[in-house]
């Protein structure tokens, strides 16, 4: 295995270090000559891209195509550093999202609103679930994130953990988050949760029990402190409340 | 696996065949020995299942989960600057350095920057963070192989760093000082002064390590030649920080991907070690304590007046977009991918850990080695179990 070390491909003569110091020019030659490289290797397999200048890439490749993705980036692009993988779950959040939904409408019994509709991020996306993955080449410094769709009801995709060993301890975080299989694992079980555990706890619609027991604690402070007249008025300061909540816990 | 050499396999077989004769003419049969959760080597609630066979480990597998709180899913229900109190809980030793990746990619995402004292600052404490981090490790590191003083000079030490941390901040483990588009509050009175004499203590602290230590035989009997990572595995695992240094990978997210943070104003070297053992993971915290405390040194001396705060709206929405942006933690690379949609709150926020990575190769490292080495290997590997179980 470590033979093959000398036989990675130079992606590009540009030493890439210097990328990001650079002024965030209009045009980035590597990441370009990155998603050109993965398009001869892949052909049809790349679907879209998105090149932040400077900074970032992200690729997007069929789900037949992502086990040939690993190889590629590992052993031609020399992306041979796993960073993570994980899931995204695009689907809106039922339960209202974030504090413009001010209260939860389902726990106070306010008519739900409609849901927005589903829209995906970089590259694009087809599916409710996407998976994505971060390598990296430690020899000159830039990092490539790829995506691949996975579906909608029974999501899977092809395993890396023939290219990539670490993945999967990733992998199985992913299948018991997100009820994503992937096909070739050597073993998915669970990693975090108990094995009877029944569920996908970051998927969009498994509802977070906390917000159902308690308000959401967020802006206004629904419940008046014992003692106090006006529920919430000196709370109001956005990042106070924050410093607060740290009181200290003593740990390590 | 794959990545082993044909001695040390054949090695293996040997040590395995000897091992099997004398199980079959003893009649013992494998057993299973349970390390944790409660064990002091696992700083948590780490739990490890090892099937032994006579003294070696023939599988182990980690257990965790006993401390997993959901941040990926809390995360979605706060806002921004509600994220960092969570975050301060995931690598509790070192809290300053959980934050500053988070900041910066919700920074990222808005396009703007924080004002160049405030990349001090933020670059200060982060160094001081990872100080009393590693100061943690250097002395436990000896507990798990039986010396029990130095944890004492280690604790002792370490308030040196975290009074520092507490003076600036407040909070000892928790600062959640960091704010987007800065940070919280200026140094007060004389912080300066103390630091650098703090950083003096450090530094006297990393030389007694080193004697009591580094020279002592037993420790290298223990630690030498145990627990080898080699690079390439080191790489599909996506081990970072210290332990990919200790196997000569020569990758430093501080010097090789500097967003928004000034070590690029500081002269300072990185470490690295052709040998991969529990003795070269040990060797380069040291030595990069060491260099943590020159690269405050140099900051401090350099720091100039300015504004610690840029214009950030007082609701703090962040605009549509993916980052990913991640620094070299105490532990290694720790970064966050957050997908925005263009609310207070985050739509998806993947956090991405060094333990979780660090610790997913033990069962590749811990076949084979036998049982007080597990203990040297897991000390030497170095994590914190909230950084495993975020």
């Amino acid at each position: 295995m470590s033979s093959s070390e000398d036989t990675t491909i130079p992606v590009s003569e540009s030493p890439a270090a210097d990328a990001p110091s650079e002024p965030a020019a209009p045009v980035d030659d590597l990441r370009e000559g990155l998603v050109e490289r993965l398009t001869e290797l892949l052909g049809d397999g790349v679907v879209d891209h998105h090149i932040i200048p400077g900074k970032d890439v992200w690729i997007r490749v069929t789900a037949d195509a992502w086990q040939h993705t690993a190889e590629s980036v590992r052993y031609t692009l020399g992306c041979r550093y796993f960073g993570f993988l994980s899931a995204i779950d695009w689907m809106p959040s039922p339960w209202g999202r974030g504090m413009e939904a001010e209260v939860d409408t389902i726990v106070h019994g306010k008519e739900a609103k409609e849901l927005p509709a589903q829209t995906t991020g970089y590259a694009g996306g087809d599916t409710r679930f996407q998976v994505f993955a971060r390598v990296a080449n430690i020899k000159d410094h830039f990092g490539i994130t790829l995506k691949v769709d996975a579906g909608d009801e029974t999501p899977s995709v092809p395993t890396w953990t023939k290219v990539f060993a670490g993945a999967d301890w990733h992998e199985r975080e992913t299948w018991e988050m997100y009820g994503i299989d992937f096909v070739g694992h050597p073993f998915l079980r669970h990693i975090y949760l108990p094995g009877d555990f029944e569920g996908n706890p970051c998927r969009k619609d498994f509802p977070l029990l906390a917000r159902f027991v308690k308000p959401w604690p967020g802006i206004v402070d629904v419940e008046p402190l014992p003692g106090s007249d006006e529920p919430g008025s000196d709370t109001a300061g956005s990042d106070e409340p924050a410093a607060d909540a740290s009181a200290p816990e003593e740990t390590a | 696996m794959t990545a082993i050499s044909d001695r040390q396999k054949l090695a293996y077989v040997a040590a395995q065949a000897s091992d099997a004769r004398v199980n079959l003419e003893l009649e013992t049969e494998g057993m299973i020995l349970n390390i944790g959760p409660q064990h002091p080597a696992t700083h948590g609630t780490l739990r490890i299942v090892a099937k032994l066979d006579g003294e070696q480990v023939i599988h182990a597998e980690p257990m965790m989960g006993y401390m997993h709180r959901g941040y990926e899913k809390l995360t979605e229900v706060r806002t921004y600057p509600q994220v960092t109190t969570l975050i301060n809980r995931i690598d509790w030793v070192g809290s300053f350095a959980n934050e500053v990746p988070f900041i910066l990619a919700a920074e990222q995402l808005m396009g703007i920057e924080a004002p160049l004292r405030a990349q001090y600052i933020r670059t200060i404490l982060f160094e001081m963070g990872r100080i009393a981090n590693i100061i943690l490790f250097l002395g436990d590191m000896a507990v798990q192989l039986g010396a029990l003083t130095p944890i004492f000079y280690a604790f002792r030490d370490r308030e040196y760093v975290l009074n520092q941390i507490e003076a600036v901040t407040g909070g000892r483990f928790h600062p959640n000082f960091d704010r987007i588009g800065g940070v919280k509050d200026d140094f007060p009175k004389g912080w300066i002064e103390d630091s650098l004499s703090a950083m003096v203590k450090v530094r006297e602290f990393c030389d007694q390590m080193e004697d009591l230590l580094m020279g002592s035989e037993i420790f290298q009997a223990r630690t030498r030649g145990v627990g080898v990572i080699p690079p390439d595995v080191a790489q599909q695992f996506g081990l970072s920080g210290a332990n990919a240094r200790a196997s000569g990978i020569d990758w430093d997210l501080r010097r090789d991907s500097n967003v928004g943070l000034v070590y690029g104003d500081a002269d300072w070297k990185v470490w690295t070690h052709p040998d991969g053992d529990s003795f070269a993971r040990f060797w380069v915290r040291l030595q990069e304590t060491r260099e943590a405390t020159s690269i405050v040194d140099q900051l401090l001396g350099s720091i100039k007046g300015g504004p610690i705060m840029a214009k950030v709206p007082r609701i703090i929405k962040v605009p549509e977009g993916e980052a990913y942006v991640a620094t070299e933690n105490p532990l290694g690379e720790m970064g966050y991918y957050i997908v925005s949609k263009g609310d207070l709150t985050p739509f998806r926020v993947k956090i991405r850990t060094a333990s979780f990575n660090n610790v997913s190769i033990t069962p590749w490292l811990l076949r084979g080695v036998y049982v007080p080495d597990i203990v040297t290997i897991l000390g030497s590997l170095y994590f914190i179990l909230g950084d495993i179980d975020r």
